[in-house]
């Protein structure tokens, strides 16, 4: 087991370190020059500096050095947590993302819950149900739900609560009520693919022997549901909701660009727009820091849950 | 070659079984494997060509292809009939077909011009001489939609083309060479996929500028490694079948084989792929130029048309909302049909 666990979590360093080098290589070898990039986002005209300050503006953020150089001194920074500074805005890249990680992890903190509940709930239902049109229309709904753009969700309930029924703010970081609308949005589309996901593994999990013994010993179809089938269905959903975690600053950025919040997915489409090549490369990493080591947490559990994976993990 | 033919027909039911349905659905519309013995006769001429000479190409030869052509043809048929019967999968192909055309040639669905202004009809409601309104410059936005189609359109088969044939050719030659080559590019395809596609996209956009080329080629950086992943299944499960043996032994060389006998047969799973991936594709693009991404003004993706409506959001919802819908309605046909043909080929 101890050998099992040593493995993964390399992997999981491996792929970090691989996803930081893809994205620096993205970043720094296509054809894009950081100081022309920075000069024309702040709309500055690069004929109009001498070479001698432009080479003072290439020291300055050390990009005068070749490019093997660059990679390990950005790689040995970001291992100590220091990404350099912004090109747009005069600080620290750490010190932008310390002040904006928290406000985006605390929207996926409140997402998190409702989006179980959107598809845990839906794909209960849809199995328990057995009105038929109920059951079609709720096993319909999760693929509407993943068709739905973002933006457009966010957009419809800014309409509808806070512009029609004036209930909830439309934007803005303030007070609990304002992180209502922004979870919602950024919860549907990953608890319509939950649902999805357990639908099918509900409806496959109710042909199992194991269930019908349970029926025949008197259990009621619910409690049979959720005690029986639900668990057994919800492994494979445990690999969907790691993805979904995973993907938190991915969400955050079109969400956080609709409701006008602040975080770290506005931070991303900010230095995008300006092409701050160190925060685009800080968020990069961060994302996939999130998303690698959240699913290594899902295989631990994995072995936890399911002691088959375990036993073959200690056979290997 | 009327002989080579025939022997090839006769050696048709033990050998060419498992892959004629997948051939016959890769090469007609639907890729869906449908009435494997009649499919399976459609397909036979493919391989039988292959120990035969190709030098000679005389007037049999023509009449042989002809009727291959035309069990080919009763074999697409026969998959797509049972499709046909399906309203929902009817209506999804032809709303899609709708917004291919009408971004093709938008004059022929509105006669507005997509950038002319109106004072006088500023921010007016749908109604029925401005299908979905106008904007706050009085321009008709439905024709604002239809001009926007032409551009997510071409940023999506660009995107979903460039992934297609680098995902094909990734997991064809992944899975076929196996050994190194196979564990090289799929650690390499495990890193691509843990970066987050729309951050990938992003580190992309910022990289290369804004507009569509740009986002077609950051969305399709970010589709890659699923069609890689997918086509190396398939190719691994084909390359141990008994066709391919047959091939090889028939002395075939490896680029043939792979050319015309296990690609033709990987395709079936990765076809689905790639109208899901269509779907997943507008969202993203159109994701990209909701965050202002995009192509300059006055020219305008859904996406753009979107974020622009956001300022007139208390006043005129629709100026937001009904593009939307309009991408959300053009995602949902590409998911049903895709989901309809992954069934139809169970």
């Amino acid at each position: 087991m101890l050998r099992y666990l040593a493995g993964r979590f390399a992997q999981a360093l491996v792929v970090l370190w691989a996803a930081y080098t893809v994205a620096f290589v993205i970043l720094h070898v296509l054809p894009s020059d950081p100081v022309t990039l920075q000069l024309s986002a702040s709309g500055a005209d690069i004929g109009t500096l001498t070479p001698a300050q432009l080479h003072l503006l290439e020291a300055r953020y050390g990009l005068d050095d070749s490019i093997l150089v660059q990679y390990f001194r950005a790689l040995g920074g970001a291992l100590h947590g220091d990404f350099g500074m912004s090109l747009t805005q005069n600080v620290s890249v750490s010190s932008l993302i310390a002040d904006k990680l928290p406000d985006t992890l605390l929207l996926s903190a409140v997402a998190i819950p409702i989006t179980l509940l959107f598809g845990v709930g839906i794909a209960f239902l849809a199995i328990y149900v057995q009105w038929r049109p109920a059951r079609v229309l709720l096993a319909r709904l999760p693929a509407v739900g993943v068709s739905l753009p973002q933006f457009f969700v966010g957009l419809l309930l800014i309409q509808v609560f806070a512009f029609s029924l004036s209930w909830l703010p439309a934007t803005g970081n303030s007070g609990a009520d304002s992180l209502v609308l922004p979870a919602v949005t950024m919860a549907l589309p990953g608890g319509a693919m939950l649902a999805q996901l357990l639908t099918r593994s509900l409806a496959d999990t109710w042909g199992e022997p194991y269930i019908l013994t349970a029926r025949a010993k008197g259990l009621s179809r619910w409690a049979t549901q959720l005690r029986h089938a639900l668990r057994n269905a919800s492994l494979p959903a445990l690999t969907l909701l790691g993805v979904i975690v995973g993907y938190t600053v991915t969400n955050a950025v079109v969400v956080e660009a609709v409701f006008s919040r602040n975080g770290i997915g506005q931070l991303a489409q900010q230095a995008v727009l300006g092409q701050d090549v160190p925060v685009v490369q800080a968020i990069v990493l961060i994302g996939a820091v999130l998303f690698v080591s959240v699913n290594l947490l899902v295989d631990l559990l994995y072995s936890l849950l399911d002691p088959r994976v375990a036993s073959a993990a200690r056979v290997a | 070659m009327p002989d080579n033919l025939a022997s090839a027909d006769l050696m048709a039911p033990d050998l060419l079984d498992p892959p004629a349905g997948r051939a016959a659905g890769a090469s007609g519309d639907a890729p869906a494997a449908g009435d494997v013995t009649e499919a399976g006769e459609a397909a036979a001429h493919g391989p039988s060509s292959a120990p035969g000479g190709e030098s000679e190409a005389g007037e049999p030869w023509a009449d042989g292809r002809w009727a291959a052509w035309r069990r080919r043809w009763h074999g697409a048929a026969a998959t797509l009939t049972p499709l046909l019967r399906r309203p929902g999968f009817v209506l999804a192909v032809l709303f899609v077909a709708f917004v291919i055309l009408s971004g093709l040639v938008p004059s022929w669905f509105s006669s507005y011009s997509p950038s002319a202004t109106s004072p006088t009809d500023k921010l007016r409601g749908p109604s029925t001489s401005h299908l979905f309104g106008t904007d706050e410059l009085g321009r008709d936005l439905f024709s604002r939609i239809l001009h926007g189609s032409t551009l997510t359109i071409k940023a999506t088969s660009g995107a979903v083309l460039i992934a297609v044939v680098a995902g094909l050719a990734i997991g064809v030659i992944a899975g076929f060479f196996g050994g190194w080559v196979d564990v090289l590019l799929m650690r390499i395809v495990d890193v691509l996929l843990a970066i987050p596609i729309l951050l990938m996209a992003l580190t992309i956009v910022t990289a290369l500028g804004f507009g569509l080329l740009p986002m077609a080629i950051a969305v399709s950086v970010g589709i890659t490694p699923g069609f890689a992943r997918t086509t190396r299944a398939e190719v691994l499960r084909v390359r141990e079948q008994a066709y391919v043996e047959a091939a090889r032994t028939g002395g075939a060389s490896w680029s043939r084989v792979m050319l015309r006998h296990v690609l033709p047969n990987s395709w079936g799973p990765v076809a689905v792929l790639t109208v899901l991936d269509f779907g997943a594709a507008v969202l993203l693009i159109s994701a990209l130029s909701f965050l202002g991404f995009g192509t300059p003004p006055p020219a305008a993706e859904w996406g753009t048309l979107i974020s622009n409506g956001r300022n007139y959001l208390v006043t005129s919802p629709w100026l937001s909302l009904l593009p939307g819908l309009f991408v959300g309605l053009v995602v949902f046909s590409l998911n049903h049909i895709a989901r309809t043909l992954e069934e139809a080929q169970r």
